[in-house]
Parts: C-alpha cells; structure tokens; sequence
C-alpha cells in the first residue's frame, strides 16, 4: 500500500507522454484519474491508520531497517499525505480549463505528477538522503512548473525561485553528509537512537542550523522569502496553489519538523534557545509580510505575502512547542493548505475572466461571478480566523498553546495580526468584488465548470474542516502532534522495541 | 581535518558566487562548485587511509574497505546536480533569448 503514493504519480508521469502521443485529451484524463486515486488512497490511510489496520513500515526491497530504505506511515505522514493530495486533485481538476492558454499540455501534467511524487515521497520517507532525493524531485518539477509560461518575467522568476531554491537543497544535502558523518546511519529512527546515546554536540548544532537555513529557504521563512512572490506571481495558478498550499509546508514545515522532533529529539525543555529562534522567525515572518502584503496593487502578490505571513503563524507555532502550540501548527497546515489553494484558484479564476491583475482595475464582480467571488469571501473569512471556519481553529489553539507558556506577546502578535490578515483580504473582497459596480461591463462571465467544480470542492473542505473540527482534531491532528511532542515514539515505532 | 575545511571553503567560495557575481552563467558555475564541494565531502567521509576499493573478490577477505555508502550517495547526487545543472542552463538561454543579456541587473521587470 505505502509505495503506491509514489509509484501511482510516478506512472503517470511517464505513462502520460506515451499517451497523450494517441490522444491529447488522454492526457487531462490520466492526470485527474492519478488525482482523484491519490485522494482515495489519502483518506484510507487516513481511516486505516485510525483503525489501526495499517502497517506503518514498509521496508522496500524487503531489506530491513536500519540497513534497508524504509517508508514510514504514521500519523503525521498522514496529515502531510492527505493534504498533498486533497490540494493536488482540485489543482489537476482547474487546470483542464486553465490550459487551454499553452501548448504542450502533457508536459504540463507530467511535471505536475512528478511533483505529486516527490511531495508524497518527502512526508513517506524514513531514510534522510531518500527524503532529500524526493526533495529534489519535487523541487526541480516546481522549478519548471513556475517557468510553464516561458514569457520574460516568468523565467526570470523561475530563475531567481531555482538559484534559491538549489542553495536550499545544497545546504539540506550538506547537513546530511554532516550527519552521516556523525552517526554512520541514514536511516532516521536509527539516526534519532544514535543521536539521543551521544547528547548534543557542537557538530549537531551546526547540522541543526544549516538545516534549519536549508528548510527555511524552502517554507519561505522571512529573511529567505524573496523567491517566493515571484515566483507565485507567475506560476500557473494550479501551481500557485500546490506551490503555496503544499510544496512549502511539505518541504519546509513537514520536513524540518521531522528532522528536529523526531530525529534530533528536541523539545522545548531541552533547546530552549533554538525554539526561541523559531518563535523569532516566526513573530518577523507573521509582522514583516503582513505589513508588506497591505500595500500590494496586484491581488496575486499578496495572496503570496500573506503566505509568508501565515507560513509564520505553522512556526511560531512549532516554536512554541507544547502540545496546544503543536496541534495548532499541524491544524493550521491542514487549513491554510485547503485555503490558500482555494484562494490562489478564486483570484486565478477572476484574472482569467476579467484579464487583469490589478485592484484597481476591478469592481463589482460578484454580480457576474458568484461561484468565484463567493468562494473568495468563505476562503478569505477562513484564512483571517474568522469562528465557524478552520483558520479560526488554527489561530486558536496557536495562541491558547501561547498563551500556556505564559509567551503573552507572540499570543498578542499573532491575534493582532490576524485581524490584519482579515483587513488586507477585505481590501480585495471589497474593491475586487462588491464596489465600483460601474467599472465593469457585463461582459465578465463566470468561470467554465470545471475550475468552478474545484472551488467549490475546497471552500467545502474549508468549511468542513471547520465546521467538524472535532473529527478532524480527533483522527488527523492529535495523533500527528503526539508524533511531535512525544519525539522518541518514531524511532520505536520504526525500529521495534 | 584539512580536506573538510576545503571542502567548506569550496562552498563558501560557490556561495559567494551565487551571491555575489552578476553574470548569470558565473552562478550556475557557482552553484556547481557548491555541489562538488559537498559531493566532495561525501567522499571524504567514507574514506579511510590505506584501505582498498570495495570490491568483494572471495570471502575473508581481512583488509579494511572504504566505506561504500557515500560513494553511491555521490553517485546519486551527481545526476541531480546534472539535471539541476541542466534547467538551470536551459532557463539561462531562455533568458537570454528574451533579454538579450546575462546580467542579472538588468533582467528586472519584477519589482516587489
């Protein structure tokens, strides 16, 4: 069962180009078909993994840990798994419609597949240069997916977004060296079992820290964040999407959080100083982009600052550490995941009917567009933590776990500048969407079926998750926090014993 | 000691590159030089003095192998770094084609 997260997009990357030689319309049907598979295949582990029926180790080629790669199903993968492909289905779904603008669309799909593979392979990993391997796959199809356009500002954007994006991957590599080095194992649980026997020394540290820049490149974290605008700006919108939804909390949040808790087996009790430096990060990336995400003229480019902004709540949240801060970090992945994709589709959908990018050159849509300007308001009102809808749980439980460590300012922060993250989306639903009826004629026409058909699936999502936030918290997230807070649970469970 | 320094100033030296050079192909030579510093440092860590290749000629066999793990580590992060090399110098002629210029000053029509 575990492989086939990998092979079933793997196949499809390669099947699609063969395909799609027959006809080209096989190749929106195999992409869709491998995303709606990977949704089934999420949601059983899910409920398997409930059940309690699933194996979580599977040892490929038979060989066993610590000697063989292995990949490993816990909770957390879960989470990580289910929402990889809860965005990546509407995603495939929008862009039937989305390209019609470019040639060349099996290419299209089959990056996206390859993506598909390297996110699920990153959370399904238990080996560390394995997990940088999958890094590398999904890093390189995003590289090439934020450049599908190949105008002028897209490649430079592509350019830009893969020169940073390398120096991340080479500084995660580098660490793993390092950590080979010092544990003669790759495998993580056996690594986490090495380095509990040897305590901290200066050598992990310094691993800690180059990882730390390298996942940081990769989530977007503030002071590395310039990549990443651009290259939202001018990435296909599916892409936007998985990019902001997916790519970032995979490779970044889900990543580092593995390498820390689990393998390195920090908690806040004993590095107080370096969770400190995530709440840091975390605080400057939440205040920084919001403030930078209010003056932007162009819709797009601050739904990408505002990713920034909330890429800083997940961290601040781990930074925070204990068990509350935790399952609001993990409930905030879950939501601003389905959110943020939603809100990426919503503004993709109005730019391809209206034709332009700017505020304010746009007024009064939601007359002539009600399915997209009215998943926008639910997708903005969820993303600012407004009460029935999931962001508002996220931001809750981020700052009740704040507040439980007696860190009264980051709660402040973090509840103040929620209420930013609500004024900044209101600018757009206000100007975009309700006001200056005038500046548009009725020419505007609601978007074709399917991109509607994908929005309306995440908006309800975003409300199912909000609305059931007990089952979600009881069977998702409280399990995967426990991964986190419990750290040396992993190496038990892999290993035995 | 002494190889793991170059090493790290290998890197540091293609950092600085990246960083700090504005012609677009003296990055991607850059960002190489960061790439076979660490594949370098690969190498290094499994590398033992005196022993030989690890190559099983019969068993009980007493001499000391280096460590055969890194070596097919390197391997795989070379053809990563061939196809990272690779985009890389493909999205570098799209540039070029579309800007007429490889210096990333003047290849700013993104602002923010």
């Amino acid at each position: 069962m575990l492989p086939l997260f990998i092979i079933v997009p793997l196949c499809g990357a390669f099947l699609i180009p063969l395909l799609s030689r027959l006809w080209k319309g096989l190749a929106d049907v195999v992409g869709n078909l491998v995303g709606a598979v990977l949704v089934g295949f999420a949601v059983y582990g899910v409920a398997a993994l409930a059940g309690g029926s699933l194996p979580a180790v599977y040892a490929m080629g038979g060989w066993m840990p610590p000697v063989g790669i292995v990949l490993v199903y816990d909770s957390l993968t879960a989470l990580v798994v289910l929402i990889t492909n809860l965005v990546g289905f509407p995603a495939l779904l929008f862009s039937t419609r989305y390209l019609d603008q470019y040639t060349g669309r099996w290419k299209y799909y089959s990056l996206f597949m390859l993506l598909l593979a390297g996110l699920n392979g990153v959370a399904l990993s238990g080996d560390m240069f394995n997990m940088f391997v999958f890094i590398e796959i999904a890093a390189i199809a995003s590289y090439a997916l934020v450049a599908f356009g190949t105008r002028a500002e897209e490649l430079e954007s592509g350019f830009k977004y893969m020169v940073m994006g390398e120096v991340g991957s080479l500084l995660i590599l580098l660490s793993v060296a390092m950590l080979y080095a010092h544990t003669s194992t790759l495998n993580m649980a056996d690594m986490a079992r090495v380095l509990q026997a040897g305590g901290l020394t200066p050598l992990s540290w310094f691993v800690l820290a180059t990882m730390l820049v390298g996942f940081s490149i990769k989530m977007a974290m503030m002071p590395f964040h310039s990549w990443l605008p651009d290259a939202h700006l001018s990435a296909p919108a599916p892409v936007s999407a998985m990019l902001s939804g997916v790519f970032i909390k995979v490779l970044g949040v889900y990543a580092m959080s593995r390498v820390v808790f689990n393998v390195f087996g920090l908690t806040r009790s004993v590095a107080p100083q370096f969770f400190n430096l995530l709440v840091g990060l975390g605080l400057l990336s939440i205040i920084a982009a919001s403030l930078l995400a209010i003056n932007q003229k162009d819709y797009k480019r601050l739904l990408a600052y505002s990713t920034v902004s909330q890429v800083g709540y997940i961290v601040l949240g781990l930074g925070i550490g204990n068990y509350w801060a935790i399952v609001g970090a993990l409930f905030h992945v879950l939501s601003h995941a389905v959110t943020k994709g939603l809100l990426f589709l919503a503004s993709r959908s109005i730019e391809r009917q209206t034709g332009t990018r700017e505020i304010g050159n746009l007024g009064g849509l939601e007359r002539n567009m009600p399915v997209t300007s009215w998943s926008y308001v639910l997708g903005s009102l969820s993303m600012s933590g407004v009460p029935p809808f999931a962001g508002f749980f996220s931001k809750l439980f981020i700052i009740v776990g704040a507040v439980e460590a007696r860190m009264y300012w980051p709660a402040i922060v973090a509840g103040l500048f929620s209420v930013l993250t609500l004024g900044y989306l209101l600018k757009v639903i206000n100007n975009v969407l309700f006001v200056n009826r005038d500046r548009n004629s009725s020419l505007v026409r609601e978007a074709p079926a399917p991109i509607l058909v994908a929005l309306v699936m995440l908006t309800a999502l975003a409300l199912a998750f909000g609305l059931g936030f007990r089952p979600v918290l009881d069977w998702i997230v409280n399990p995967a926090a426990k991964v986190l807070t419990i750290p040396l649970t992993y190496a038990q469970m892999v290993l035995g014993g | 000691m002494v190889p793991f320094i170059a090493c790290l100033l290998l890197f540091l030296l293609g950092l600085y590159a990246i960083v700090l050079k504005r012609n677009i192909i003296k990055i991607i030579i850059g960002f190489s030089l960061m790439e076979y510093a660490v594949n370098l440092l690969f190498a290094f860590i499994g590398f033992k003095q005196g022993a030989i290749a690890p190559i099983i000629t019969r068993l009980g066999m007493t001499q000391d192998f280096v460590d055969p793990l890194p070596q097919a580590l390197v391997l795989t992060s070379i053809v990563i770094g061939l196809a990272t090399t690779a985009l890389m110098l493909a999205f570098a002629m799209r540039i070029y084609e579309k800007y007429h210029t490889f210096d990333i000053t003047e290849i700013r029509r993104l602002r923010g």
